[in-house]
């Protein structure tokens, strides 16, 4: 059970004046209950990527497999490959439409076919997984608060039941709350239901915390890919491609240039402070 | 979706693009009014040597007029049929209860010509003349209209505003399109009304986001000083040269030999 | 340059019916006071009343009771509305909702255009503002082919070409990728620096306060904590209770602090971090 892509290419305005390729030659697949980072500046392949994934996009070449089975097959259904591979879009709260909370989460199981009872059911279970309880149900997702209104938006993805959860920054233009806030809520979804989680953002330091394995884009291409640890110690090449590792990667990394005796895989708070107190004990007496 | 343009500006510095915009403006209207009068060869002859004169003067590709044209492609069809067989006259060729007559073809052909040209002839102007620049000499060709209280500063405005935005609304129509796919929508499915009625998803959201950006943009617009056209500066005003005048000469000879053909032939 | 005097804003919330059911004070007697030339940063949680704030400064707001002076000009004066906005310039959110023009320039101008700046000086101050923040070479393009980023550095250029004396940037990095996020920030620094423009960043971002002169914290539309960024960063706890979070290199010092390191000063900075450990050796 696994998402994968197999020299897959993407180029918009294929054949007119305008023509570019956001994506080339990428191949990478992503086991089941994998919680993964997808990581590169704007226009680095990224968006491209993921709407690949659930067949929103179709390459230009190469192949999108899910399950093993080529999802450009006619044999697989769209629909139902998108109810499998959620996508949820930056800014989510921007593709409420419905007059009430519940109808809107609805929506998605509803165009799956599903009878109004268990779309009901659906919407209710997704709205308690993502924190929304009950009491508004009924109101119109407009008057909810920003950090309301995206969690109703990702539990309208949710519905659907995917096997592959995506989140296009799910935390862009959130403060510093609402982030922690979104970014909990996807680690105890990843950790309840063993869905595949994949995290687009260009917050290195979010990212570190959660995942457990990176992928970073670059050009279209696949620039790095593995664990958190193995990501950030190419700081020096990150840093080439304008993203930043996070602050205490890049101090370690600072430490060592400096004789010091510390870890520079480092990625959180935590093992930093480790790492340092640990070079601080074996500080030679210089 | 991506290869979205509006007003089709092609960039490039020729006489033509050069010109006021306003005299642009008023010859293309100029010469699509004059086309309706015109009902013999040697007009027509005319107008087209001046029309290919101006898209050579241009610079612009005629590949990127003969784009322009296949919007109106259909509707070029269907008159040139509508008057092929339904024009009475002469008959020149029947097929079944169709036929073909002389004033029919003459008719076609002429619509045809003038339908062309009507449309290259704006295309030229869009061409060559950026958006902004249209506007303003809109603005200033309706300046005579505040007499009868046309807020004409204030449609220049929104004409412009709505230039600048429709490729945003463009792309964001796409985004909003393809998050409710992800959930599972579909556009293509089903009679006429259930297509209708798959487009409520998108255009809910696409409403409140142009009521926030409307907002939005008001707000930036009084935080930047706006407060109407009263007393407004511009960094480009439109001023007229000595080019402008020649253009002026050579428009007015144009339509006097068209007028004289008009009346002759 | 900006003082505000027990400032108070209030909304009207309605319920679904529209009818009114009482109101929000979102500014509550609000006092504060920014010298000239100052890089002032406003940070708070969403809802803390801090681009209430900026509203209020630029007359986008009228305040319910109390005052603002804007280089001494009262808010409240309406013959100095034009006035007060041409002092102090506002940079907004949403780099796509406050470009008007089609063509960079042609947005730069809008603003001069509206004071009735004679028309060669517009072309003049409209080549210097896109100077200063970089973006002279695009000054032909269409807003809708620059980056978030290049968008927010118009704005600014738009701005600037009013000759402001000071200028609000309302979280102008909120929407941006770390990239962009820095060319912002750099741009705001400079024209503090080398033009003296007193400068008011708000953001919820900590890392972009560490340059600051002064931090603000709001909540409840209140100013909760004032001070430098030494003196902000110092108290860890009562951040956390204002929904705020310390930089990365900040918490790592405080965390080793705690362990027993006896860094010798307060951490703001990477870089700082390693130099105070260095120290250590």
């Amino acid at each position: 059970m696994s998402i994968a892509l197999e020299h897959a290419s993407y180029i918009y305005d294929k054949g007119s004046a305008m023509a570019h390729e956001a994506l080339r030659d990428v191949t990478l697949e992503i086991a089941d209950g994998t919680f993964a980072g997808l990581i590169g500046h704007t226009g680095s392949g990224k968006s491209t990527l993921v709407q690949l994934l659930n067949g929103l996009l179709v390459p230009t070449s190469g192949r999108v497999l899910y399950d093993g089975r080529d999802i450009a097959d006619a044999a697989v259904r769209k629909r139902e490959l998108r109810a499998k591979v959620g996508l949820v879009f930056q800014y989510p709260e921007h593709q409420l439409f419905e007059a009430d909370v519940l109808s809107d989460v609805m929506f998605g199981p509803r165009n799956l076919g599903l009878d109004k009872e268990e779309a009901r059911r659906r919407a209710g279970a997704a709205l308690e997984l993502v924190g929304i309880d009950e009491t508004v149900y009924e109101q119109s997702p407009f008057d909810l608060s920003g950090g309301q209104k995206r969690r109703v938006a990702i539990a309208g993805v949710i519905a659907m039941e995917p096997r592959v959860l995506i989140l296009d920054e799910p935390t862009a233009g959130l403060d510093p709350q609402g982030r922690e806030e979104i970014l909990s809520l996807i680690r105890s979804l990843h950790q309840a239901s063993g869905m595949t989680v994949i995290l687009v953002s260009h917050s290195m330091e979010d990212v570190a915390r959660f995942v457990e394995r990176i992928i970073v884009m670059n050009h279209g291409s696949v620039f790095a890919d593995g664990t958190p640890a193995e990501v950030f110690s190419r700081a020096t090449e990150l840093k080439e491609i304008g993203l930043a590792p996070p602050a205490v990667t890049e101090i370690c990394r600072m430490l060592k240039e400096q004789g010091w005796d510390v870890r520079t895989d480092v990625t959180t708070v935590e093992e930093a402070l480790e790492t340092i107190l640990s070079g601080l004990a074996h500080r030679s007496p210089a | 979706m991506h290869a979205i343009t509006i007003g089709q500006y092609y960039q490039a510095s020729s006489v033509l693009h050069r010109l006021d915009p306003r005299v642009k403006l008023m010859g293309t209207l100029a010469f699509i009014i004059i086309l309706f009068f015109a009902d013999s060869f040697y007009a027509y002859a005319l107008a087209a040597g001046f029309l290919f004169a101006m898209i050579g003067l241009s610079t612009v590709p005629v590949g990127m007029i003969l784009r322009g044209m296949r919007a109106v492609l259909m509707l070029l069809l269907i008159t040139v049929l509508f008057n092929l067989f339904l024009t009475p006259g002469e008959e020149v060729f029947r097929f079944s209860v169709l036929k073909i007559t002389k004033e029919g073809i003459d008719m076609a052909v002429m619509m045809a010509m003038r339908l062309f040209m009507l449309v290259a002839a704006s295309s030229v102007l869009t061409l060559t003349t950026t958006p902004q620049k249209l506007t303003d000499a809109i603005e200033h060709v309706m300046k005579p209209l505040k007499l009868f209280r046309v807020p004409v500063h204030a449609i220049a405005m929104m004409m412009s505003i709505a230039l600048r935005f429709i490729p945003i609304l463009a792309e964001e129509t796409d985004k909003i399109m393809k998050a409710q796919m992800a959930r599972g929508a579909s556009f293509d499915e089903g009679n006429i009304f259930r297509r209708a009625k798959s487009l409520i998803p998108v255009l809910v959201p696409l409403f409140v986001s142009s009521f926030r950006r409307a907002s939005d943009l008001a707000l930036a617009m009084e935080a930047r000083c706006y407060h109407g056209g009263e007393g407004r500066t511009r960094m480009k005003p439109l001023r007229y040269e000595m080019r402008d005048a020649a253009a002026c000469l050579v428009l007015l000879l144009f339509l006097g030999g068209m007028i004289a053909l008009i009346v002759l032939f | 340059m900006v003082t505000a005097k027990e400032l108070t804003f209030e909304y009207i919330r309605r319920d679904a019916d529209g009818n009114p059911k009482g109101t929000v004070r979102a500014v509550d007697a609000l006092s504060l006071h920014v010298k000239k030339g100052q890089f002032i940063a406003i940070v708070g949680h969403n809802g803390s009343g801090k681009s209430t704030f900026a509203r209020l400064l630029n007359v986008l707001l009228a305040p319910a009771e109390g005052t603002v002076f804007i280089d001494g000009m009262d808010t409240r004066d309406e013959s100095k509305l034009l006035d007060i906005r041409m002092t102090c310039g506002m940079v907004f959110q949403n780099p796509d909702n406050q470009i008007i023009g089609q063509v960079v320039e042609e947005d730069v101008a809008f603003g001069p255009e509206n004071m009735g700046v004679p028309t060669e000086e517009i072309r003049a101050r409209v080549d210097d503002a896109l100077r200063t923040v970089g973006m002279y070479e695009k000054r032909e393009a269409s807003p809708n082919k620059l980056s978030g980023g290049q968008k927010q550095r118009v704005s600014i250029a738009g701005v600037i070409a009013m000759h402001p004396k000071c200028i609000v940037l309302d979280e102008p990095t909120a929407m941006l990728d770390p990239k962009g996020r820095e060319e912002v920030l750099k741009a705001a620094h400079m024209l503090n620096r080398k033009e003296q423009i007193t400068i008011i960043l708000i953001t919820h971002h900590m890392e972009e306060t560490v340059d600051a002169d002064r931090i603000f914290v709001m909540d409840k539309g209140r100013i909760a904590m004032d001070g430098t960024p030494e003196e902000i960063f110092s108290r860890p706890g009562q951040l956390k209770e204002l929904h705020l979070s310390l930089p990365q290199a900040t918490e790592l010092g405080e965390a080793l602090k705690e362990r027993g390191v006896a860094l010798d000063t307060r951490v703001l900075k990477p870089a700082q971090l390693v130099e105070a450990l260095c120290r250590l050796r």
